[in-house]
């Protein structure tokens, strides 16, 4: 057995340097279906944190009649953060809500003598919600229509943006839902050029096996090898593309940044490299070698 | 040691071989005369197992070899050495891996061979173009070389479909005088051929088809054809 396995790594590797022309093509083909691939996880990624960064703008604030006691704010607080939907709450009080305008308009010495001249603090405490998922503020928003506590609801943000959230939130499911039929698409087509690449590999060596046949090998001496040089490819494949992919990110990542300021592919891309080599280490193998598997099988009829 | 009872090949409702029924003993050196198309090569394939025929037994020794299972088919086939027209070498290995490819089939040492080959290789005459690919062989030495890997591992038969027919007066002489020299060390020859000088001077037993039949069985044949 460990004789039968070692000649098949053998001649895999021989198969391989010697039919280099075919191994070239069926190289570049597959390192095509693997920047592909590669592309649709970084695409994934970059969507997923456009999403995120949006999601996270959008939030619902209560504000609280100027009568309501921060004892009582803190109540509904409390019993907000029970909702299942809720992801946080921040309370902002009445002097934090001031101290905080003051800091944003520090600047703008009109606005602060027109503040000095009121005397009081003019602004109402808040709590600014964020729900787990953004189709759950409507649920959210109703709940805090609720009789026993909109009594010291002054206004909420959610009814004055409504429409936008509701805009927003039908572009992300489209943007996820739309992002994953690309995927599935392309990677479903780059499977299959691969797989047709190596078929014709094959294709052209059905004399070789049919002769192996003849001379009484086994199946396995004379699949053997193909499979070893499908692994191959897939490992060669996925070194290059992942090292193809690197400069290709780096010069696109400013691009991005225009659009999503707090991506930062590069990082991403460093921080993930084992994942995304093994992701195509995986998929490279593993195609290569079910390939060849496939593609032999035919010929091995009799 | 070969047996056809009765034996009919159709292909498509073509006829190949209709009713063929002999027998071949160990050692013999048996030529299978006929033009092309009067059902050599389908005798061979039929041996080999490439082909099951409609109709008939075909035994080697004990072996049924109609009935042989697609798994078992390697194991039947390192039994017998098969030399083809077209050489059919392995184009990406050398001329000692060609031959070594028939002994790692039958799963030898890699001691042995190291051997062997050098052995088989030598008795056939191209010793010297051991590592050579078969792009760089004549047509002459190609032959050597399926010679070579169809005895390597010392099978019971050679079966030879017209191994001359790519091949010089000289080189076919030559590929003659090598089957003689196998058989005369005890391995059983089937030669297949249409070559009329090469029957007519071997001096052996001949059996000669015509449109899929058998039209004459001797023992020391000539070419004759109606």
């Amino acid at each position: 057995m460990f004789t039968i396995i070692s000649r098949i790594i053998y001649y895999g590797f021989k198969n391989f340097q010697r039919n280099n022309w075919l191994s070239v093509t069926t190289i570049i083909i597959m390192v095509l279906a693997l920047i592909v691939f590669n592309s649709l996880v970084v695409f994934q990624f970059i969507t997923a944190s456009a999403i995120n960064s949006i999601e996270n703008k959008i939030d619902i604030t209560a504000y609280f009649k100027p009568t309501t006691s921060e004892d009582e704010i803190l109540s509904i607080k409390s019993a907000l953060g029970d909702l299942p939907q809720v992801k946080d709450i921040y309370y902002i009080s009445r002097d934090q809500a001031l101290s905080n305008f003051e800091a944003q308009h520090q600047n703008d010495q009109t606005i602060i003598q027109a503040l000095n001249e009121i005397g009081t603090n003019p602004l109402e405490a808040s709590l600014e919600i964020k729900a787990k998922n953004p189709s759950q503020y409507g649920e959210i928003a109703s709940y805090l229509d609720n009789p026993s506590i909109s009594q010291y609801i002054d206004t909420v943000s959610y009814a004055q943006n409504q429409s936008i959230i509701d805009r927003l939130i039908k572009i992300i499911s489209t943007i996820n839902q739309l992002g994953l039929i690309i995927t599935i698409v392309l990677a479903l087509t780059a499977t299959l050029v691969v797989f047709n690449t190596i078929r014709l590999a094959i294709y052209s060596n059905r004399d070789e096996i049919s002769i192996m046949r003849v001379v009484g090998a086994s199946n396995i001496l004379t699949r053997g090898p193909y499979i070893i040089e499908g692994i191959i490819y897939g490992i060669i494949s996925a070194i290059i593309s992942i090292f193809l992919v690197w400069p290709l990110l780096y010069f696109i990542s400013p691009y991005l940044n225009t659009f999503i300021p707090n991506l930062n592919i590069m990082s991403y891309f460093w921080g993930n490299f084992l994942i995304l080599l093994s992701y195509q280490l995986i998929f490279g193998i593993i195609l290569g070698a079910f390939s060849s598997f496939i593609a032999v099988q035919k010929y091995l009829k009799n | 040691m070969i047996n056809f009872q009765n034996v009919s090949k159709n292909y498509d409702g073509l006829v190949a071989l209709k009713d063929v029924d002999f027998k071949i003993e160990a050692q013999e050196f048996v030529s299978i005369a006929g033009k092309s198309g009067a059902g050599k090569s389908t005798i061979v394939k039929l041996l080999t197992s490439e082909e099951k025929p409609t109709k008939g037994r075909i035994f080697f020794k004990n072996i049924e070899v109609n009935k042989i299972k697609n798994s078992a088919l390697p194991y039947y086939r390192r039994h017998i050495g098969v030399i083809f027209q077209d050489f059919r070498l392995l184009q990406y290995k050398t001329a000692a891996e060609n031959v070594a490819f028939a002994l790692e089939a039958s799963g030898w040492k890699q001691k042995d061979i190291n051997e062997l080959v050098p052995q088989a290789l030598d008795m056939v005459g191209v010793y010297n173009r051991a590592n050579a690919f078969p792009y760089q062989l004549s047509g002459g030495e190609k032959q050597r070389v399926a010679i070579a890997r169809a005895m390597v591992n010392h099978p019971e038969i050679i079966i030879a479909d017209e191994p001359t027919g790519n091949l010089d007066p000289y080189n076919t002489w030559e590929i003659i005088k090598l089957l003689l020299k196998i058989n005369e060390l005890g391995t059983t020859i089937l030669l297949a051929t249409h070559d009329k000088e090469i029957i007519n001077s071997l001096n052996k037993r001949v059996i000669t088809l015509e449109e899929g039949r058998i039209i004459r069985d001797e023992p020391n044949g000539k070419y004759i054809l109606a």
